[in-house]
This record gives structure tokens, sequence and C-alpha cells, in this order.
């Protein structure tokens, strides 16, 4: 018994000591970025990799922070940000009403295919949608980005608010029929405002993904003013090359929206990100 | 009275079904215009010869089929696919369960350790590329920072055309391991705390609690995880794009970096289609067995 929990202490020990070398292995990457951003352009090639910065140099910083491109960039990003949104729960919401709720023909079938959507590589639509975007005259333009977003948002967030809409109960929608509030009406003031805590997982969830979309964004636009955030990153990689310090200063910039989000929501974050984890 | 009681039930049904289907017009207008249309047309121009902004497209049959078949770069870069997906799920899997079961067993003390640990998803796959294209830079890297310093020379792995897909997939790793450790950790939380009071009344010490009872009661989140990471591996592009751009030569390129290359780079998007349309078929075929086996080995 004593020798049995002896081999326990030392396999705790021996757990932290692995615990705190994956810790490393997490945090190194990072503290590169932070530190290597504060350098000058010639420091990081003759310092080493993880030597602290000689003095704190903000000039890369100050450079992108004043650059207008950048905000531009930024616009970009919080207006396909908002918009998508928007119309992502509006329509899901929408979507999940009857899904989960009424009793109709075809039911089960439209569920189906919307479901079955969840797996599918969206690369399979580049090209069609890439031509659609042209023959719409929509080709670089930022709102192209909405439409796209939303629809290739909606099978997962669908599959997790028809689920939340099921745990509504009943009682509460069968007792305003009988009081004769018909079925638009019932949606709009009862459905809605109690779907608000699934509505908030699928804003963090799909919000983060928007957020952080490349390759339609990438294909879709071309003009630098059209582009949002992500690509910003590939715009400043083609300018600063050789500058790895300015080009540290920019991921660092790009990671600073999450990490601050990440320290006021915290564990709904967490679980907003989650969300998207279910069965395929 | 019966009859006029029948009318009202079925009026009453055609208004729910009409009451659906407005409700669901956005849903199905979205999808059909943005994927259902997409998807089929993909087919169709899989079978043209088309360099994707000319009017004329010509149909030329299976051509674009057979060459795709017999395409060395594309098979290649499935195997590189199917790689990622198999390292991905001997490295992710078992280090995700380590790590939530340090944090399960652990409690709140370690809390800076899961802050840290998540971290890395709080990048974007563009981010994580780039970071890491510097991180494994010869110039000014880490890696080759550490090993000069112990004598060594510089250590080029994205530069290797040996190494640079485990590189890669160390990347990875690296990225998508927090993913897999909080959605273990979800899992152990949703296992009673009583089951562990239970067996310690019993005798049984944390080890013998975890090994026996907590990591069994936790094969249908391992389960699904595994459909997740597998889907996931095959359909790779941002992080690829930007770091490695399929190369040093075709040591990196995957099935969507090559599709886009075909399609975007060198316009010849009658053979992209044909390569985005085999992706399509290899990962549904693969996703629907992976999942046929999750599904069998037991019911949950």
């Amino acid at each position: 018994m004593v020798s049995g929990k002896k081999n326990s202490h030392i396999g705790w020990i021996v757990a932290v000591i692995m615990a705190i070398f994956w810790l490393l292995i997490a945090f190194v990457p990072f503290l590169f970025m932070v530190l290597t951003g504060f350098k000058e352009k010639l420091e990081v090639i003759l310092g080493g990799a993880l030597a602290f910065p000689k003095s704190l140099y903000l000039d890369n910083y100050r450079s992108i922070i004043t650059d207008p491109s950048f905000w531009n960039y930024f616009k970009n990003s919080v207006i396909v940000l908002v918009l998508s949104l928007f119309f992502l729960l509006l329509f899901t919401a929408f979507a999940a009403y009857p899904l989960s709720r009424f009793k109709f023909k075809g039911r089960g079938f439209v569920y189906f295919l919307i479901v079955a959507c969840m797996s599918i590589p969206i690369h399979v639509t580049m090209i069609p949608v890439f031509q659609m975007s042209i023959r719409t005259h929509m080709y670089d333009s930022i709102w192209i980005l909405i439409p796209t977003a939303v629809a290739f948002a909606i099978p997962v967030s669908v599959f997790i608010m028809t689920g939340f809409m099921q745990g509504i109960p009943k009682e509460l929608e069968e007792s305003a029929d009988i009081d004769g509030c018909g079925r638009y009406r019932r949606f709009f003031r009862i459905i809605l405002p109690l779907s608000k805590p699934g509505l908030s997982t699928l804003a963090i969830y799909n919000g983060v993904n928007i957020w952080n979309e490349f390759i339609f964004a990438f294909t879709l636009t071309q003009s630098e003013k059209n582009r949002t955030l992500p690509l910003a990153l590939w715009n400043y990689q083609g300018q600063y090359s050789s500058n790895t310090a300015m080009i540290m200063a920019c991921l660092t910039l790009s990671v600073l929206p999450m990490i601050i989000m990440f320290s006021i929501l915290q564990d709904k974050l967490v679980k907003g990100m989650m969300a998207g984890a279910v069965k395929g | 009275m019966n009859i006029k009681k029948e009318s009202l039930a079925s009026r009453r049904q055609r208004s729910t079904i009409i009451c659906a289907y407005v409700f669901l017009i956005p849903v199905i207008i979205l999808m059909v215009v943005f994927l259902f249309y997409p998807i089929v047309q993909t087919f169709i121009n899989s079978f043209t010869s088309w360099n994707g902004i000319s009017a004329n497209k010509s149909f030329n049959g299976f051509y674009n089929w057979n060459k795709l078949i017999h395409d060395s770069d594309f098979w290649k870069a499935f195997l590189n696919n199917i790689k990622i997906m198999v390292l991905s799920l001997i490295i992710q899997m078992p280090i995700g369960i380590l790590l939530a079961t340090f944090l399960d067993t652990g409690g709140r003390k370690y809390n800076l350790f899961k802050i840290i640990w998540f971290l890395p998803l709080l990048m974007s796959s563009v981010a994580v590329g780039y970071l890491f294209h510097y991180v494994l830079a010869t110039n000014g890297g880490i890696i080759s920072g550490i090993s000069q310093l112990f004598g060594g020379g510089v250590v080029d792995l994205l530069g290797s055309q040996k190494y640079a897909l485990y590189a890669v997939i160390g990347v990875i790793c690296w990225q998508f391991i927090p993913f897999y450790m909080v959605y273990y950790m979800a899992g152990y939380s949703s296992i009673s705390e009583d089951l562990y009071e239970a067996a310690a009344i019993d005798g049984a010490t944390r080890t013998q609690y975890i090994r026996k009872i907590a990591i069994p009661m936790l094969v249908p989140t391992i389960k699904s995880a595994i459909v997740m990471s597998v889907v996931g591996s095959l359909k790779y592009f941002d992080l690829v794009y930007v770091m490695t751009n399929g190369g040093p030569g075709t040591s990196t390129e995957l099935m969507a970096t090559y599709m886009y290359k075909n399609s975007f780079v060198t316009y010849n998007m009658g053979y992209g289609s044909a390569i985005a349309a085999g992706m399509f078929i290899l990962i549904t075929a693969i996703a629907t067995i992976i999942m046929r086996v999750m599904n069998t080995g037991g019911d949950d």
C-alpha cells in the first residue's frame, strides 16, 4: 500500500516533467514570435533566435499600425464578419425551427441533405463559385465573401441549432398556441429569445472561422483594397519577406484579437470553438 | 361535423408545411447556389478542356479523368495526405489524451498549463504556417539556432525533400493537439465524479481508475475524434500553402494545393475540376469507411 503510493508519487513527478516539456513546445514558438517582433531587422540575423531584444524596438508595430492599408484590411474583415454572422445566425435559426419542432413531409430528407454536407471539402466548390463571382460581377469585392461564408457554415450550424432547439420544452409553445399566437410570432417571441445561448455558441465558433478564412478570400479577391486580414499576412510576407522581425510583428498583431477574446471569454470561447466538434 | 374537423386538420397540416418551407427557403437557396450547384458543375467541368477565362469550354470526354488516374503527382499528393492522416492519428490522439488526463487529474492548480497548451489553437492556420516558416528557417530559426548552439550545423527541414513533409506534420500536430486535448477534457468532464469516488472506496488508485474506468468510458469520444482528424487531414490547405507551397519539389504537395495550382496558377480549370472531383470522391469514400468502422466497434 505504502509502496504503491510512493510509486504513484514518482509517476506524478514524471508526468509533471513531461507536462513542462510540452509547455515548452507549445510556448517557445510564441515567445519567438513576440520577441522577434520587437527586434531590428539586422538583430534577427546577428543575435540568437530566442535572445531578448536589445531594446524595446517599436518601429515594426508603428509602421504596421500607421499603414492605412492595414486598417483597410481590418475594416474589410469586420464588415465580412458582422454581416456574415448576422445572416448566418438568422437563417440558421429559421431553418432549425421547423426542422426541430414541426412534423411535415420532407423534413427527414431536407435535414439529411443539410447534414450530409458537413464533411464536404469546400475546395470542390471553388472553381464554379469563382466562375459565378465573375459572371455576377462580384469578383474582387468583399461582398462575395459574405454569401460564401454563410453558405459553407450552414450545415454544421443547422445541425447544432436543431439539436439545441429540440431541447426547448414543447409546453411553452403549446400554451402560446392555445392563446392564439401564430407560428411566425411564436418563433420571434418565444423560440428565438430562448435560443440565445445556442446562438452565442454558434457566433463564437463561426466567428473564429470566418475571421481566419483564407482560401476563398484569396481566390475571390485580387486587389489589396478588397482583401481581408488573413491576406494582409500574405501581402506583408510578399513585401517584407526578408524582414523576419516585421513579419513577426504582423503575426503578433493578427493573433492579438483572439488572445484578447480568450482572456475575456475564457471557457466560453473554448466551448464555442469546440462546437463544431460533432460526430460527422 | 366529422368532415369539417378533418378539413380543419388537413388545413392545419398544409399551413404547417407552408410555414416550414418559408423558414427553410433562405438556407435551401444558399445551399443550392453555393454547394449543390457548384458540386454538380465541378463534375461537369471535369469533362471539359477549359482555361477558366475564355467562354469556350470544349468537352473532351474522359481525357481529364484518364490523365488524373495516371498522374503520379496527384497520387503522390494523395499519399502525402494519407501520411498526414496516419501520423496525425498516431501523434495527436495519444498526446491529446495524455494532456487531458494530466489536467483532469491535476485539477485547477494546473490552470496555467491549460492556458498555455491551448495557445496554438488561437492562431489561424495561415498565421501558424508563417510562424513556422520562420521558426524552421535556416537563418535565425529556432531549430537551427539550437543545433548551432550545440555545435551542429544549420538544419534545413523545410528545404529537404526527405524531411519537409514530416516537419509539416509536426506543425499540424502542434496546432491541433490542443483541440483534441480540450475535446478529451470535455469527454472526461462528462464522466461522473461519483464513479471515481466509488472506485476509490473499492481501493482503486487513480492510475487504475484512469486505465480501467475513465479511458474505456472515453472510447466514444476517441472514436469521433478519429473521424474528425481523418476528414480534416484529407482537406488541409492553408497551412501547407503558406508554409511550403507544396515544395521543395512536390514533397509536401497535397490534393488541395495541387488542385489549387492547376486551377488558379496554371489556369487549367478543366483538369483542376477533375482533381477537385476526384478529391471529393476519395474523401467521401474514406470518411464513409471510417465512420462505418467506428460505428461497428460498439454501440455508442
